[in-house]
């Protein structure tokens, strides 16, 4: 006999209310890494130069700007959802770790948000 | 620390390998966020135009960094490499203790292997460019 209700199964929801999404984006995010970073260090290591010149170009390219912009806002997740369970295991205290865990969050945030609106601008144009 | 009795942690078990492969992969993760930072500092630098990461140029380009980006390789290498073992080990696979002691051994030689490869690569492409 089981205490849990049809719709507790459904959603998934443990003792932490939040079910298994976290574990899950974790295992998502980083299948998507695999591919995002061997891509980036391959490209990264095969252009001829790390002026401004050339790393413009590249970064300009449609491909290369939309696979940057996937690498920032897949590796930033990643990293948010891997740190937050260091915090968690580590900081203790739950005001300390909640204040931490708010940093953690908009950091990473932010993060993301200039990685993309940096690789839209040599992409679109507006660098100078 | 809680005034109360504590359960023993880390330190009641004898370090083993596969502790150690464990450990790793979250520190080296830990270390790859710093390199997200970096990542997007460069992008940002890049952005701003060729004055902007002539000025980055000056943190990035430092002497020393070749020691941080040689850890980011390392860092990278390893943590893909278990990261993988663990999405294998996800499929509920490989998850006896012989199997997990033989895939530390084989994910410890495929990243060391890996970072020989990247590092060479990097090497090349340094050396290529004045």
């Amino acid at each position: 006999m089981t205490l849990r209700t049809p719709m507790r199964r459904v959603l998934g929801a443990g003792s932490a209310r939040s079910g298994v999404h976290h574990w899950w984006m974790q295992r998502l995010t980083a299948v998507a890494l695999v591919p995002l970073s061997v891509w980036f260090a391959v490209s990264l290591l095969a252009l001829p130069s790390l002026d401004h010149a050339t790393v413009a170009a590249w970064m300009a390219q449609s491909s290369t700007a939309l696979l940057l912009i996937l690498l920032v806002l897949v590796a930033s997740w990643h990293s948010r959802l891997g740190l937050q369970v260091v915090v968690e295991d580590y900081v203790p205290g739950p005001g300390a770790r909640t204040v931490t865990l708010v940093v953690v969050n908009f950091v990473h945030v932010l993060l993301a948000a200039a990685g993309v609106l940096a690789v839209l601008r040599v992409a679109l144009g507006g660098a100078a | 620390m809680p005034a109360r009795p504590l359960s023993p942690h880390l330190s009641v078990y004898k370090l083993k390998y596969t502790m150690l492969t464990s450990g790793l992969n979250r520190i080296t993760g830990m270390g790859l966020s710093v390199g997200l930072l970096l990542l997007v500092y460069w992008l940002v630098a890049v952005a701003g135009g060729a004055q902007s990461l002539a000025r980055a140029g000056r943190v990035l380009g430092h002497p020393l960094m070749k020691l941080v980006y040689a850890g980011f390789i390392v860092a990278s290498c390893y943590h893909l490499v278990a990261g993988i073992r663990h999405l294998v080990w996800d499929t509920g696979r490989g998850l006896e203790r012989a199997q997990s002691q033989r895939s530390a051994l084989l994910i410890t030689v495929i990243s060391i292997a890996l970072m020989l490869l990247v590092g060479y690569g990097a090497w090349l492409a340094m050396t290529r460019t004045p």
